[in-house]
């Protein structure tokens, strides 16, 4: 049922082989190097009105995420525990591919590979997020919203979900139940993601090398080193020995984007 | 596993051949090492290795008797759901008829059950097919069934002569398209005996001495209709 | 994964909470050719997974908009009956189901032979009929002899094999008590004759020395899985009665 997005331009051949004939050489089609990420830029705050926002550029891949944060009830196998709730939309501004409409699969498998990055790697401290055990919990909303689509929405969201939660406020004020606290964030779970293209294996494809990959891998690891998600996705395959050089790769790039995502690139006007 | 005497080998998706030959098909070569593409088994014909599919849809054959449903109508043509990958374009030139522009309608309607020749597949499995030749035509009355096209031979039986002792027991017509699409037409009772033998030979296909437990079965509802 | 508790899973004599060994599979049965209709069937059992698939086509992709010029496209529906787990399920794809089907397409479409019947469509139905972890890639093998049984031509079967971790222990083949008390999980899809990965998920918390070594026993596990797809398959076609 994948054929929504990625299929519904016919790819020249003229591409594949001119892609192809790059990577022989060992680069790719803008410069970059195998494991070289495009620029990656993070404005924290940018939608005012959110908890917290991050507006991601990873190249000309543009993503806003935003967090809001509001009181509800806790889920009966978890009433000690705030609630995590994380939706993607693929807004058809982004792209002339993207049409308006319920998530479609591609949507849904993006918002749950975020999803299981930010969960799994317990970027939240969902335990210090109740008001009252099995009554009232904090639940934390991260929206993703696609505004330009040039490859890699994976990252991109996963970035921005983390950097919109470590600029996200809990506004417990408005509730009256004290004062607005930092949202608390345990650890720093960072996806990296890796498109196959014949034999070749390259960090962060934008959107012509997504186009004729045969496979893709995402692996989202943590600041000590730990693996807390992986997602393999499309029809072709990958070896054993390309997994672990991807899981490697994962490591040492994330560790580089973290700093970028912690860094000070605050945009916040106070 | 404890393979019969007389029983092909089997082979699966992705298994080595071993068999020494030219790959023909049903199998591919990789790294110099040729596999099986089907759950199928292996022939050796003219020097040329060949796995035979053991199951799965009908792939049509040129010169093949197929039994097809018209399932929609343009000014020029039918199209026929001949139980395929792909529907079969049935043009007015390929009917025993004069169709003028648009009055197809009024020779073959939508649900109407035709009997017809594969006259052309090409390569992508797209298919052509005919109605001009003796015997062809629209089927009417009866009934149709479905089987697996990979038990049609077992229906016929060896130089026919299964679906003749069916006929000949029963007073039946009986039609069995290449395609698994099987009409029958004669009296009620007639047809359920042919039905049920039909529904044996399907689920017994692979065994030994189904001729004459299919006699026996007909003998036996023979022998109740007489009875009663 | 990690609802946290005080259950330990595995014993002083590093016996899980069902007897297995740290890499042993629960019991796996499988049938082909279980339906009627479908040009394709399989059910498998797998610990106290049970679970139908069935394929139909290749046939004209419909609506023709989906239809693909140059191959098949391969539509895999994963789906829960409302009564395969303890809290009845709602009926229809939730987001889960939706992301399983899409993964497992992409993984199924690995090995089939698309480019030879361009324009169509092979729809493969997953049932759970009852749950008990590991659905995905039960599902999944079963998918495979379905696939085999509707005569579609494949470069190789495809096993799907999960491992994960424990306890601080590196398992495989979770169940449903582990699965929900456990570190981790680690799904897979395995070609058995290539060993190509074409399915890898994972969620939890895992060094790399734990994952690899994950990967590493559902590869090995995937070579006696696909045994049993073998047997399955001829199985059907040799009983002689």
């Amino acid at each position: 049922m994948s054929n929504s997005k990625f299929t519904a331009g016919v790819i020249p051949e003229m591409k594949r082989d001119y892609i192809h004939r790059l990577a022989s050489k060992g680069t790719r089609i803008d410069g970059r190097n195998f494991d070289e990420i495009r620029p990656l830029e993070i404005v924290k705050g940018y939608a005012k009105r959110a908890e917290g926002s991050a507006l991601v550029r990873l190249g000309r891949t543009k993503v806003l995420v935003g967090v809001k944060i509001e009181v509800g009830t806790p889920f009966p196998d978890t009433p000690n525990m705030g609630i995590l709730t994380t939706n993607a939309e693929l807004a058809p501004l982004a792209s002339p591919t993207f049409e308006p409409g319920p998530p479609g699969e591609e949507a849904i498998e993006l918002a749950r590979v975020v999803d299981r990055g930010i969960r799994e790697g317990h970027a939240i401290d969902l335990e210090k997020l109740v008001i009252e055990e099995g009554e009232k919990v904090w639940i934390v909303f991260i929206d993703i919203h696609v505004l330009d689509y040039d490859g890699n929405l994976f990252d991109a969201s996963g970035y921005g979900a983390l950097a919109a939660l470590t600029d996200a406020v809990v506004p417990a004020s408005r509730y009256e139940l004290g004062d607005d606290f930092k949202l608390p964030v345990l650890h720093y779970p960072v996806p990296v993601t890796f498109a196959k293209i014949g034999n070749w294996i390259v960090a962060d494809p934008n959107l012509d090398e997504e186009s004729i990959a045969s496979a893709r891998l995402t692996v989202t690891t943590n600041e000590e080193g730990h693996i807390n998600a992986m997602q393999k996705g499309l029809s072709g395959t990958f070896t054993y020995e390309e997994v672990q050089k991807v899981i490697n790769m994962s490591m040492n790039i994330g560790a580089k984007v973290r700093e970028i995502i912690l860094g000070d690139s605050d945009g916040k006007e106070d | 596993m404890n393979e019969k005497r007389g029983v092909r080998k089997i082979v699966v998706p992705g298994e080595l051949i071993k068999e020494m030959g030219k790959p023909g098909n049903g199998v591919f070569v990789e790294n110099g090492k040729m596999y099986s593409a089907y759950l199928g088994v292996v022939e050796i014909r003219a020097g040329y290795v060949n796995v035979i599919p053991l199951s799965g849809c009908y792939v049509p054959k040129k010169g093949d008797k197929v039994i097809g449903k018209i399932i929609d109508i343009a000014p020029m043509n039918w199209v026929v759901d001949i139980n395929a990958p792909y529907y079969a374009p049935l043009h007015v030139n390929d009917v025993p008829w004069h169709v003028d522009f648009g009055y197809t309608a009024r020779y073959l309607s939508i649900g109407d059950v035709i009997l017809a020749k594969v006259s052309n597949v090409n390569e992508l499995g797209q298919v052509w097919i005919t109605m001009k030749e003796q015997g062809l035509r629209k089927l009417e009355g009866g009934h149709i069934i479905q089987i697996s096209p990979f038990k049609v031979p077992r229906v016929i039986g060896k130089g026919g002569s299964m679906i003749q002792m069916l006929k000949e027991y029963t007073g039946c017509r009986i039609y069995v398209g290449q395609n698994g699409m099987i009409w029958i037409s004669g009296s009620p009772e007639g047809i359920i005996t042919v039905i049920k033998a039909i529904r044996m030979i399907e689920s017994e296909a692979h065994t030994y001495g189904l001729t004459d437990r299919i006699k026996a079965f007909l003998e036996e509802e023979r022998g109740e209709e007489h009875g009663n | 994964m990690g609802i946290k508790s005080d259950i330990r899973l595995i014993d002083d004599n590093g016996l899980r909470i069902d007897g297995r060994l740290p890499n042993q599979l629960r019991p796996i049965k499988m049938e082909v050719g279980v339906l009627d209709r479908a040009d394709g069937s399989a059910y498998i059992e797998w610990g106290g997974n049970k679970i139908m698939a069935a394929v139909y086509g290749p046939r004209e992709a419909y609506p023709k908009h989906v239809q693909e010029a140059e191959k098949a496209i391969i539509r895999a529906r994963y789906s829960m009956a409302p009564f395969s787990v303890d809290e009845r399920k709602r009926p229809g794809p939730d987001r889960r189901a939706v992301e399983l089907s899409k993964v497992i397409s992409e993984a199924l479409e690995s090995v089939i032979f698309v480019e030879k019947y361009p324009r169509t469509s092979i729809d493969v139905y997953i049932e759970v009929l009852q749950a008990d972890a590991g659905t995905r890639v039960a599902g999944i093998t079963a998918a495979s002899l379905a696939l085999a049984d509707a005569g579609i031509p494949m470069r190789d079967l495809i096993v799907g094999c999960a491992a994960g971790k424990i306890d601080g222990v590196v398992v495989l083949d979770l169940n449903k008590e582990e699965d929900n008390y456990g570190e981790a999980d680690v799904p897979m899809a395995i070609l058995p004759r290539t060993r190509e990965i074409a399915l890898l998920q994972m969620d939890g918390d895992m060094t790399y020395e734990e994952l690899t070594g994950a990967i590493e026993m559902a590869m090995e596990a995937a070579q006696t899985i696909h045994k049993m797809q073998i047997e399955a398959l001829k199985r059907k076609y040799v009983e002689v009665e």
